[in-house]
């Protein structure tokens, strides 16, 4: 017992020497446009995206919250919500994952580094193993990563009615900006 | 001492794999515990009509919505009348957000040949997380129902004011799932003038309606108005002769930036002061119009990325 005692009391210390390396935002970007026929635009912002990554064993995860997506029109809003992404049955999107070449960033020289992430992305209550690239730029110790890909709609089970088949593509075009700040 | 020693080398080597991603995770979640944003409850219904009389919702700021409502004739008219389509009363409107939380709206029916204006308040929002969450949302809304009908009797001394009526209501409305909204309407109607001496000039009634969502895009709904036994005005009826209250049932159809509406109601006017208390057909005795409300909404400013 005292045993376990002093083994959950080291684990305490270990995590806590390894909290220098996390790094964090609550105010990520994310973007995502649809490539469609129509000329009207279906395209949407989140300014309020989480996400955390561990610099030294490259850990990057994300939460986005999806009813935080504002887009130029009300009613796109709405369906959005309501007919596509479900928020209330699933209201947050997450990524766990990792960037595989974290070596090769060096985070005390200014550059642009590019990565590759791999992981699990859910969305709509579907979860996939994705591997996506991106950069990791460095600009006097801030750290911003920065990614574009592409998602398949039908992927995730959300269905497009044939109706305002020519409205939404069934690739959605995924950019993503997070400028992090080292957690205290 | 060895022992603790091996053990803590161990966990050392061991809590970057324990600790992984799924304690990332764990850090956003307890982060944003801290600062839980305000989650409001929207689309309780799908267009600013519950049926014949206004439901919870508004149209968000810089939209206008273009309303075209029609009421076929009554269905047991018979195959001579070929079950009510041969007649129609339509009511043409124009509905603006001049916030998310204040709209407006002007109308046309053929009806009475009624000029109506209204506006609709969203006073509280249903809401969950963060301080001062509500349960239930609530909205006020008035309108002004002009009819412009020849006068009955020119000769005498008319009065522009004399064909004014007004309309009052609270909406209280909850979004109790996905599936289920409910709302409560109590409505107050006011006529300048009443025809007779026993008519009432003050009309109460409570009405009642919901919905329940069948697909993503497609809704049954009821709406019910019940005029209340209240009379201001002593030896004054509580509500006009021989009038009925106002009973619908139909469903909501939405198709990207169209909501359509069908609906059995034996109501024959669209304006509050009609359906609610000048109501004449019996449902349950086939007194029963067909109609539907056609929805279309434009963004007139575009906002870019509204903020909530």
């Amino acid at each position: 017992m005292k045993k376990l005692f002093f083994g959950v009391l080291l684990a305490g210390l270990a995590t806590g020497a390894a909290a220098q390396n996390i790094q964090m935002t609550k105010s990520g970007k994310v973007s995502f446009y649809s490539r469609a026929k129509s000329p009207e635009k279906v395209e949407a912002d989140n300014n309020e995206v989480s996400s955390v990554l561990n610099t030294q064993t490259g850990d990057l995860v994300f939460a986005i919250l999806l009813k935080s997506f504002h887009f130029e029109r009300a009613l796109m809003e709405e369906h959005f919500n309501e007919n596509y992404v479900e928020s209330n049955k699933y209201p947050k999107s997450t990524f766990k994952g990792k960037i595989v070449n974290i070596s090769s960033v060096n985070f005390s020289k200014d550059g642009a580094y590019p990565v590759t992430v791999e992981g699990e992305l859910n969305l709509h209550g579907v979860s996939r193993q994705v591997s996506y690239t991106g950069s990791v730029i460095i600009k006097s110790g801030k750290v911003n990563a920065t990614s574009r890909f592409s998602i398949k709609l039908k992927d995730y089970n959300v269905s497009i009615p044939s109706l305002v088949a020519d409205k939404i593509s069934e690739d959605i075009d995924v950019t993503v900006d997070c400028k992090y700040e080292p957690k205290s | 001492m060895k022992k603790y020693l091996v053990l803590f080398l161990l966990l050392n080597l061991l809590s970057p794999l324990l600790r992984a991603q799924d304690d990332l995770m764990k850090m956003l979640e307890n982060e944003s515990k801290k600062e839980r944003k305000k989650d409001y409850a929207t689309a309780t219904f799908k267009t600013t009509r519950l049926i014949n009389g206004q439901s919870i919702e508004n149209v968000a700021a810089g939209v206008m919505d273009v309303k075209i409502s029609h009421r076929f004739g009554m269905v047991n008219r018979g195959s001579y009348e070929s079950f009510g389509l041969d007649q129609a009363t339509m009511r043409m409107g124009l509905d603006y957000g001049i916030s998310n939380r204040l709209m407006v709206g002007i109308g046309r029916s053929t009806y009475q040949k009624q000029y109506d204006a209204y506006y609709k308040f969203k006073i509280l929002r249903q809401s969950k997380g963060g301080r001062g969450s509500s349960p239930i949302s609530i909205s006020a809304t008035s309108s002004v129902m002009l009819n412009t009908l020849k006068w009955e009797d020119p000769k005498r001394q008319n009065y522009y004011t004399s064909r004014i009526t007004y309309a009052h209501q609270l909406i209280i409305a909850r979004k109790f799932s996905e599936g289920l909204s409910l709302q409560l309407m109590p409505s107050y109607v006011h006529y300048n003038l009443a025809q007779a001496a026993t008519d009432p000039n003050d009309i109460f009634a409570l009405g009642a309606g919901g919905r329940i969502k069948l697909s993503k895009r497609l809704s049954f709904n009821v709406e019910y108005y019940h005029v209340l036994p209240i009379s201001l005005v002593e030896g004054q009826d509580y509500r006009l002769p021989g009038t009925k209250n106002s009973l619908a049932v139909g469903f909501d159809i939405e198709t990207g930036g169209h909501v359509f509406q069908l609906h059995f109601t034996n109501s024959t006017g669209m304006t509050e002061k009609t359906f609610i208390t000048e109501t004449t057909g019996d449902f349950f005795k086939g007194d029963i119009h067909f109609g539907f409300n056609l929805s279309r909404v434009f963004t007139i400013k575009n906002k870019k990325f509204r903020k909530k």
